[in-house]
């Protein structure tokens, strides 16, 4: 990487090529205008997050699979999702630190003539845009700052703990989504439970307690006043975005706080049109204080 | 609403439990709770079930309430937000017994929930959890975005195979929900 471009393989998971490319289009038009190479992986497979509760054993070897693919392109992986960095970080780290379990995973390996060699590194989003691109490349890149926009972060879990195996962030008080929201002019307020889960990954098994967990958080960022929610895991997007209509039937409430990745955030700050960071593809529509940026037209500036 | 208490028979108690989770890779200190109950009032999902109480989990375990722990479908209600893990002053990373307690329900009972037998299916059917609709993958083009890479679905499941949840895919019964 040393003199040429950041480069990583783009591990895309499974939720988002189903069902929210929003994301992936935008994620992709910000890291290239911030100069980073994004490489698409030969093929890949689930990261093995949703197989843990059932075989722990399955779930780390369909990580580890995917890691020596990694290994093999020679690329450090960057993620998307929340739930794919917990899992191939942990199993990563897991592997290069305990000898006796490596081997015994790349036992499993070994059918596919793969071995875990412990030479790359899994990182999600905000960790290379925080880290490797770095707030001053990023804060240069802001044509259009969201002065007046007032929105709050959701991080999610799987980025921030456990705090010993990730380490990258305060668990308790989340700086580096924050921070990054606040280079794009837009002011990130705080608000009551930040930290705290968005509880899809239990929806298929009970929907009420995930949708009171969501409808909790919601009612605390209306009362911090922010206009808009800022997500970087699809789980946790399509938990507060694509579900928030059936939590307003459900409580019989107007909630009606826009969803965004924090890449169409970042997008529209770096002078991106809406259509081009695929805004279109939101469930919650814009409200008018999100609105007056994307109506903006650059063709009229100067 | 806590549940109504339940009596502890000592022919209900498997003494050696405890020993049998703390195998389990980041379960290994479960003997060390001591009930302060951090865990249950840091958890989300405590806050709106009634019955989800990771504390009660760990006692039951400790106490070697086996059979009854397994067959609780409320072990399914964890999140992995793994905020009992971060908070517990016994480093007892509950989520990760949690965890131990799931893979263990699933291999003595043969019962799993509906969802994790249609992800592993899906799973080995295409390599993602999901069935990406051929319209979907169609429409990357469309929308700029590269073809999505390919999946290797005999070799997940030959991994399913040798990891043993091939045969437990087949054999188990499921349930749909947990209230």
């Amino acid at each position: 990487m040393v003199g040429g471009k950041p480069k990583y393989l783009i591990f895309l998971g499974c939720v988002i090529p189903y069902r929210l490319s929003s994301y992936e289009i935008s994620a992709r038009k910000v890291l290239s205008a911030l100069g980073v190479e994004l490489v698409e992986m030969p093929e890949y497979n689930c990261c093995g997050f949703p197989i843990d509760p059932i075989n722990h054993d399955t779930a780390i070897v369909l990580a580890a699979r995917n890691i020596c693919i990694a290994e093999m392109e020679g690329m450090n992986l960057l993620t998307l999702c929340n739930g794919c960095f917990g899992s191939l970080h942990k199993v990563n780290k897991m592997l290069k630190e305990d000898k006796e379990e490596r081997e015994r995973v790349n036992e499993y390996l070994k059918n596919f003539d793969m071995e875990f060699k412990g030479s790359i590194e899994v990182k999600h989003l905000v960790h290379v845009l925080a880290e490797d691109i770095g707030f001053e490349k990023i804060k240069n890149s802001i044509k259009k700052p969201l002065s007046t926009l007032r929105v709050a972060q959701h991080p999610g879990c799987h980025i921030i703990r456990p705090r010993k195996l990730v380490g990258k962030d305060d668990p308790e008080n989340p700086r580096l989504l924050k921070d990054l929201i606040n280079l794009t002019g837009a002011k990130c307020v705080d608000y009551r439970g930040e930290n705290e889960c968005c509880g899809n990954p239990i929806i298929g098994v009970n929907e009420k307690i995930p949708f009171q967990m969501a409808k909790e958080k919601l009612d605390h960022i209306i009362s911090a006043k922010a206009e808009a929610l800022i997500t970087v895991c699809p789980f946790c997007h399509i938990m507060f975005d694509l579900n928030q209509p059936r939590i307003e039937k459900l409580f019989n409430v107007k909630i009606g706080i826009p969803v965004l990745h924090y890449t169409q955030l970042l997008g529209l700050a770096m002078g991106f049109l809406p259509q081009e960071l695929a805004f279109d593809e939101l469930r919650v529509k814009p409200t008018i204080y999100l609105k007056k940026f994307l109506d903006y037209n650059p063709t009229l500036e100067v | 609403m806590e549940q109504p208490a339940q009596t502890v028979k000592a022919g209900e108690i498997n003494s050696k439990f405890k020993y049998e989770i703390s195998k389990f890779r980041g379960a290994e200190k479960i003997t060390l709770c001591f009930q302060c109950g951090t865990c249950t009032a840091d958890c989300p999902v405590s806050r709106f079930s009634e019955f989800y109480r990771p504390k009660k989990i760990a006692r039951m375990i400790q106490l070697g309430l086996k059979d009854r722990i397994l067959s609780d479908k409320h072990i399914w209600l964890c999140t992995t937000c793994y905020t009992c893990v971060d908070h517990c002053p016994q480093d007892v990373e509950i989520a990760n017994v949690i965890r131990a307690l799931r893979n263990i329900s699933v291999r003595h009972l043969k019962s799993l929930p509906l969802v994790y037998k249609e992800l592993a299916e899906n799973l080995m059917k295409t390599g993602f959890v999901y069935v990406i609709p051929e319209t979907r993958i169609k429409k990357r083009e469309e929308l700029g975005l590269p073809p999505l890479p390919k999946t290797s679905p005999e070799e997940i499941t030959k991994i399913f195979e040798l990891t043993g949840l091939l045969s437990l895919l087949g054999t188990s019964q499921t349930f749909e929900r947990v209230e």
